[in-house]
């Protein structure tokens, strides 16, 4: 099976500071669904970070979807980033867009045609039960709703791998529920690689999973 | 309202760039205008034993587009009481030769002085009178005047400047979270930055339109010109498409310039 993650010896830390993630070793299968838990501050969002390459590796190798991290440049980043979708706690919506707009930022980015654009807007809006709010702001709509639209948002150009850091940390029942379906259905139907960090994985998921956990600057599968 | 507020500061601050820029032009303008007045009212008179090759003395000085000889007629109209015709013309044959030197353009007093010199060279040529007196106080006055109202405008334009970066600064800071937004999902800079140009670009040709109707206004009042033309000068105060074209150039690359120093500043945030 083909990797989309592999890091060898990795070792990752903010600026010159301790280090947090320490000579690590992490394969992930194409298509998987992947869950890294871990108490707070033990460098759950850290490792994430550095799967989207806003943290750069400062020893070892981290490859990702055929992209090494380690001194990547901005254009090779940009390549990654296109095929990537993110789902961050606090959502980093745009606030002065609309949803429609903010959920078309990817596909913008990756040059779709306009009407394919919309069609494809229009189908997420709907998956996530947000149709009737297309024309209103971020700030107009609740957790759980700006939540649903940043998930429509890293699941609108078919990533290769979404990455999501506590996507339901803050959220209501309903609004959990419908995230989790989401990306269930996306690594089901769209055989799309999910790596959810998180304090707590959800007792009623449907799929096969594998999990990590991270302690001590050490990362290891949970069997 | 808001977005209205966000305009109006960088087009205030352009605006007065494009004022002083074209109010030193309009200065620069009426100096020239006043020089070559100057230079038409101006001539030196040269005072020769015999008479001079006029034409060698052009080819051979730059700066002289004219000489004339000056009649002794009217001299000798006020010494001719009891004179006779023959003394008379007999004093006609002993007096100097007197000439009028126009030159091309109205000269700084180094030009002058070089000129007096070249021209005394000549052992045909006795005296050279140049006014050089009023003409350095005059020459002096327009250049102290142009050198204040250019430190003035470099002034207004570094202050302007200053206050644009400030401008620039607080947008970015506005823009930086969609950037960085952006730049998560891999936009390309250009991409990202693409409403910061847009608003720099806008409130320039904003800008620049208003400087045009102001300036339009200025040029149709009669006033300004009935001034200018009481101290004898006729100049183009705006010229609609050069002076426009102009300003539009400085307060656009102004502002991409100013706009890409904020986007190249731009670090993601970690």
């Amino acid at each position: 099976m083909d990797k989309v993650i592999i890091a060898e010896n990795l070792s990752l830390a903010y600026s010159n500071d301790e280090t947090i993630i320490s000579k690590a070793n992490l394969s992930i299968d194409s298509g998987s669904f992947v869950f890294i838990t871990g108490a707070s501050g033990s460098g759950k969002s850290t490792l994430l970070k550095s799967l989207y390459g806003a943290l750069k590796p400062i020893e070892g190798s981290l490859v990702v979807g055929g992209v090494e991290l380690r001194g990547v440049s901005s254009s090779k980043l940009n390549f990654l980033r296109k095929h990537l979708g993110i789902v961050f706690q606090d959502y980093k919506l745009v606030k002065e867009w609309t949803i429609e707009k903010n959920i078309m930022l990817p596909l913008i980015i990756n040059g779709y045609d306009k009407v394919v654009t919309q069609n494809q807007v229009d189908s997420l809006l709907k998956h996530v039960k947000l149709r009737h709010q297309a024309g209103k702001y971020p700030l107009e709509l609740s957790g759980g709703e700006q939540q649903r639209v940043a998930m429509a948002r890293a699941l609108a150009h078919n990533p290769i791998l979404i990455l999501a850091d506590e996507p339901t940390g803050n959220l209501d029942d309903y609004s959990s529920q419908l995230i989790w379906n989401l990306l269930e259905g996306a690594n089901e139907q769209l055989k799309t690689t999910i790596i959810v960090v998180t304090h707590h994985i959800p007792q009623n998921m449907k799929i096969n999973y594998k999990h990590y956990h991270i302690e001590f600057g050490a990362i290891r599968e949970i069997i | 309202m808001k977005s209205f507020k966000n305009h109006l500061s960088l087009v205030i601050a352009l605006l007065s760039i494009l004022f002083s820029l074209q109010s030193f032009i309009i200065v620069e303008r009426a100096i020239d205008g006043y020089k070559e007045n100057l230079a038409k009212n101006y001539a030196l008179v040269v005072v020769a034993k015999k008479k001079i090759d006029d034409k060698k003395l052009i080819v051979n000085n730059s700066l002289i587009a004219t000489i004339n000889e000056i009649s002794p007629d009217g001299v000798i109209q006020r010494l001719n009481n009891g004179m006779s015709k023959k003394n008379m013309e007999l004093l006609k044959l002993t007096l100097p030769k007197f000439y009028k030197l126009k030159l091309k353009h109205y000269p700084s007093p180094a030009e002058l002085e070089a000129l007096t010199k070249t021209l005394l060279q000549k052992s045909t040529i006795q005296k050279v009178e140049t006014f050089s007196k009023t003409h350095d106080t005059t020459y002096k006055l327009l250049l102290l005047f142009k050198r204040v109202i250019s430190v003035f405008a470099v002034t207004v334009m570094i202050v302007t400047i200053l206050l644009i970066f400030k401008e620039l600064r607080i947008w970015q800071f506005k823009h930086n979270e969609r950037m960085n937004i952006m730049g998560l999902f891999g936009a390309p800079v250009w991409l990202r930055s693409a409403v910061l140009f847009r608003l720099a670009i806008v409130d320039a040709i904003i800008a620049s339109a208003l400087s045009f109707v102001i300036f339009s206004y200025l040029a149709a009042t009669p006033w300004i010109a009935q001034e200018l033309n009481n101290i004898g000068i006729s100049i183009v105060l705006f010229d609609p498409l050069y002076d426009f074209l102009m300003m539009l150039g400085v307060s656009v690359t102004l502002s991409i310039f100013l706009a890409a120093f904020i986007v190249l500043g731009h670090k993601e945030e970690v």
